[in-house]
C-alpha cells in the first residue's frame, strides 16, 4: 500500500514539474492570444528554433550567458519581423486565415534545420549537476527543477506585468477592445508587436530548458502539441489558466503513463491530454479561466 | 479562352444556376474529358501516369476539405485521420470478408462520414480556434486508436496489404488501368461537388460560412448543416483514403499523419478556398510540386548538401516551400490559383479592349 502511494507520489511530482514547464510554453501562446486574438500554431516550432539557435551558438564556442543573450535577441527580432510581414496583413481577416498562416510558418520552421545546419540531434549542456534532487521519497532530475524555477519566475513576472505595469495595462486594454484602446491613444500595432516579442522571449527560455532536457532536433517541436490541451483546459486568454492547465495536464499525463502504459503498451502520454481536452471542450468550451466571448452580428 | 458573351441574358433562376452557363464551358469540359480519357493515357509514360493518379486521388480529398473549409467555413486540421478511417475500413472489409471495391469504397466513405460527424458535434458550441484544436485532437486520437487496436490495424506494423481492385474479373494492375479507375472517381467527385454547392445544402453552407448567427436567424438549422458538412467532407476524405489504399496496395497509418492534413490544407488554400476549380488546381499544384522539387534538388543539390542527405533535404525543402506558399497566398491572394485563373480569363475575355 505504501509502495503504491510512493509510486503515485513520484508520478505526481514529476508530472507537476513537467506541467510547470508546459505552462511556460503555454504562456507564449496565451500572451499572443490575449493581446492580438491570433492563435499561434507554431509555438512548438518557436521553441525548436530557439533550441537550435542556442545549441548552434554553444557549439560555435560562445559561453552560456552569451548564447542566452543571442537566442533572446534573435527570437525578439524574429517575432517582430513575423508580426510585420505575416500577421499584420492578416488583421481583420477571418480567424481561419491566421491559423493557416501559423501552420504554414510551422511547416517552414520545421523544414529549415535539415536544409541549413543538418538534422542531427544537438545538445545544450547546462552547468548544473547530473545529481537528481531529492524530494521526500522521490527525486527529480536537476534540469527539471531548474525548469520548474524558471517557469515559475516567468509566470510570476508576466502576471505582475499584466497587473501592474503601464505597458501591461495598455496591452489588456488592446486585448479587450482594439477600437476603444486606439481612441484612448494606445498604439495598438506597437502592442501587437510587443506581444509577439514577448512570446519570442518565452519561447527562447522554453527552447533552452526543453532543449537541454530532450536534446535539440526537429522532434522538439512536438512539445508544441502538448500546449493545446493546456491552453484549452485553462482558457486561451488566461495566464492563471496556463499554469493550472499545465499542472493538471502534466499530472494526468504522468499518472496515466504510469498506470495505463503497461496495460495498453505505451503512448498514453500523448493520448491522455487530448482526451481531457475533448472533455473540457464539451463541457467548458472556454476553459476553466477563459473569458466567454459574446458575439454580435 | 477566346470567347465573349454580349451581355447578361439570364432571365430565370434555372439559367443562373446552370452547370454550364455558356456553350463554350460545355465544350471546354468535353475537350478536357476527351483529353483525359483518350489522349493522356495513350501518350504518356507510366511514370507520368502515376503522377496523374496521385493528382486524381488528391482531387477527391481536396474537394472534400474545400466543402468543409472553403464553403462552410469550419476548419479541420484532422482530415488525414478521416482518410485513415476510410482506408482501414476498406482494407479490413477487403481482406477479412473479401469484398470487392465497389462495396468497400462506399463503406469506407460512410464510415469516415460517421466518424467525421461525431468529430463535428463540438462545432455547434465552438468555432474558429477552438474547433481547429478540437480537430487536431481528433487527428491524434484517431491515429492512436487505430495504432493501438490490432483488430483494426492488423497487428504490430499497423499496415494491411490489399489486393488491387478488379472489374469483371480483370485486375487493375498497371498505372494505366489505375489511371481510369482514379479518373472516374475524380470526375465523379467534381461533378458531385459542383452540384452540391449550387443546391439548397450548398447555399446553406455558404450562409453559415459568411455569418452563422445570421444564417440561423433566417431559418437554417446550423447544427444539422454543420454536421452534414462534416459528414460529406469526411465521406470524400474516406473515399480518398480508400483510393490511396487500392493505389498503393497497402493501408498504413503512416500515409495519413498530420503532415498529410497540412498538405490538404495547402491544396485548398493555394488552389482557392470555396472553389471547385481551386481544389483541382491545388491538388495538381501540391502533388506536382514535390516532384519538381525532388528533380531540382537531385540535379543541383549535390553542390550544396551531402549527396547522402538529398532525399531528406528535398523532403524538408518541400515543407519550407509549402509553408511559404500557404503564407504567400494567404497574404497576397487569399482566393488562390482559382482567382488568378479568373483574372487571366477576364483579361482575355475583353482583350484587346480594357473593358
Amino acid at each position: 500500500m505504501l509502495e503504491e502511494l510512493d509510486f503515485l507520489f513520484s508520478l505526481t511530482v514529476s508530472g507537476l514539474s513537467i506541467g510547470m514547464m508546459y505552462s511556460l510554453i503555454a504562456l507564449g501562446f496565451v500572451l499572443v492570444y490575449k493581446a492580438t486574438d491570433a492563435i499561434n500554431f507554431a509555438q512548438g516550432e518557436f521553441v525548436m528554433l530557439a533550441g537550435f539557435i542556442t545549441a548552434t551558438s554553444l557549439a560555435a564556442g560562445a559561453p552560456l550567458w552569451l548564447a542566452i543573450l543571442i537566442v533572446i535577441a534573435i527570437m525578439i527580432g524574429f517575432s517582430f519581423a513575423l508580426e510585420r510581414v505575416v500577421l499584420r496583413p492578416l488583421l481583420g481577416r477571418p480567424v481561419v486565415a491566421v491559423i493557416m498562416a501559423t501552420i504554414g510558418l510551422a511547416a517552414i520552421l520545421r523544414g529549415l534545420p535539415p536544409i541549413t545546419i543538418g538534422a542531427q540531434t544537438q545538445t545544450i549542456p547546462l552547468p548544473i549537476s547530473d545529481e537528481p534532487v531529492q524530494i521526500l521519497t522521490t527525486s527529480l532530475p536537476a534540469v527539471q527543477v531548474l525548469g520548474l524555477v524558471v517557469s515559475a519566475l516567468c509566470l510570476a513576472a508576466f502576471t505582475w506585468f499584466f497587473m501592474k505595469s503601464r505597458m501591461g495595462v495598455a496591452m489588456r486594454a488592446v486585448a479587450d477592445n482594439q477600437q476603444v484602446a486606439m481612441a484612448m491613444g494606445i498604439n495598438v500595432e506597437r502592442y501587437f508587436a510587443i506581444a509577439w516579442a514577448m512570446a519570442g522571449i518565452v519561447a527562447a527560455l522554453g527552447g533552452i530548458i526543453w532543449g537541454s532536457m530532450l536534446g535539440v532536433d526537429t522532434q522538439l517541436a512536438l512539445v508544441g502539441l502538448k500546449v493545446f490541451p493546456v491552453v484549452i483546459l485553462g482558457g486561451l486568454d488566461s495566464i492563471i489558466g496556463a499554469v493550472v492547465g499545465g499542472l493538471i495536464i502534466g499530472v494526468v499525463e504522468s499518472v496515466a503513463a504510469g498506470y495505463l502504459d503497461p496495460l495498453v503498451g505505451g503512448g498514453t502520454k500523448d493520448f491522455a491530454p487530448y482526451v481531457i481536452m475533448i472533455i473540457a471542450l464539451m463541457f467548458k468550451p472556454y476553459g476553466l479561466f477563459g473569458k466567454r466571448k459574446i458575439e454580435r452580428i | 479562352m477566346f470567347y465573349r458573351e454580349a451581355g447578361n441574358f439570364k432571365t430565370t433562376y434555372a439559367d443562373d444556376m446552370a452547370l454550364f452557363p455558356l456553350p463554350i464551358t460545355r465544350w471546354s469540359a468535353v475537350v478536357l474529358l476527351v483529353l483525359a480519357v483518350a489522349v493522356i493515357p495513350l501518350v504518356l509514360h507510366e511514370y507520368y501516369l502515376s503522377i496523374f493518379n496521385l493528382i486524381f486521388i488528391a482531387t477527391v480529398g481536396a474537394l472534400g476539405l474545400n466543402i468543409l473549409v472553403g464553403y462552410t467555413g469550419q476548419i479541420s486540421i484532422g482530415h488525414a485521420a478521416f482518410m485513415s478511417v476510410g482506408a482501414y475500413t476498406a482494407a479490413n472489409l477487403a481482406v477479412k470478408l473479401g469484398l470487392p471495391f465497389w462495396i468497400t469504397l462506399p463503406a469506407g466513405g460512410l464510415m469516415a462520414a460517421f466518424i467525421g460527424a461525431i468529430v463535428g458535434i463540438p462545432s455547434l458550441r465552438i468555432k474558429g480556434t477552438y474547433l481547429a484544436i478540437a480537430t487536431l485532437a481528433s487527428q491524434l486520437i484517431i491515429e492512436w486508436i487505430i495504432n493501438h487496436t490490432p483488430a483494426i490495424s492488423g497487428g504490430a506494423a499497423a499496415a494491411i496489404e490489399v489486393a488491387r481492385p478488379t472489374i469483371f474479373g480483370y485486375e487493375l494492375k498497371s498505372q494505366r488501368d489505375l489511371y481510369f479507375f482514379t479518373l472516374f472517381f475524380a470526375v465523379l467527385a467534381i461533378v458531385a461537388t459542383l452540384n452540391l454547392v449550387r443546391s439548397r445544402i450548398g447555399r446553406a453552407f455558404v450562409a453559415i460560412r459568411d455569418q452563422d448567427i445570421a444564417a440561423e436567424i433566417i431559418g437554417i438549422n446550423i447544427f444539422r448543416y454543420k454536421l452534414i458538412a462534416f459528414a460529406i467532407s469526411s465521406f470524400y476524405a474516406g473515399v480518398c483514403g480508400v483510393l490511396y489504399t487500392y493505389y498503393f496496395g497497402i493501408a498504413t497509418y503512416e500515409a495519413f499523419q498530420i503532415v498529410v492534413s497540412i498538405d490538404y490544407l495547402a491544396m485548398v488554400i493555394i488552389g482557392g478556398l470555396g472553389s471547385v476549380l481551386g481544389s483541382v488546381l491545388g491538388a495538381i499544384f501540391v502533388t506536382a510540386l514535390p516532384v519538381v522539387i525532388r528533380l531540382v534538388v537531385e540535379a543541383f543539390g549535390g553542390y550544396i548538401w551531402d549527396p547522402a542527405m538529398l532525399s531528406a533535404v528535398s523532403a524538408s525543402m518541400r515543407l519550407v516551400i509549402f509553408g511559404a506558399l500557404i503564407i504567400f497566398f494567404l497574404v497576397v491572394e487569399p482566393e488562390g490559383l482559382a482567382r488568378l485563373w479568373r483574372n487571366l480569363r477576364n483579361y482575355f475575355r475583353v482583350w484587346p479592349f480594357s473593358y
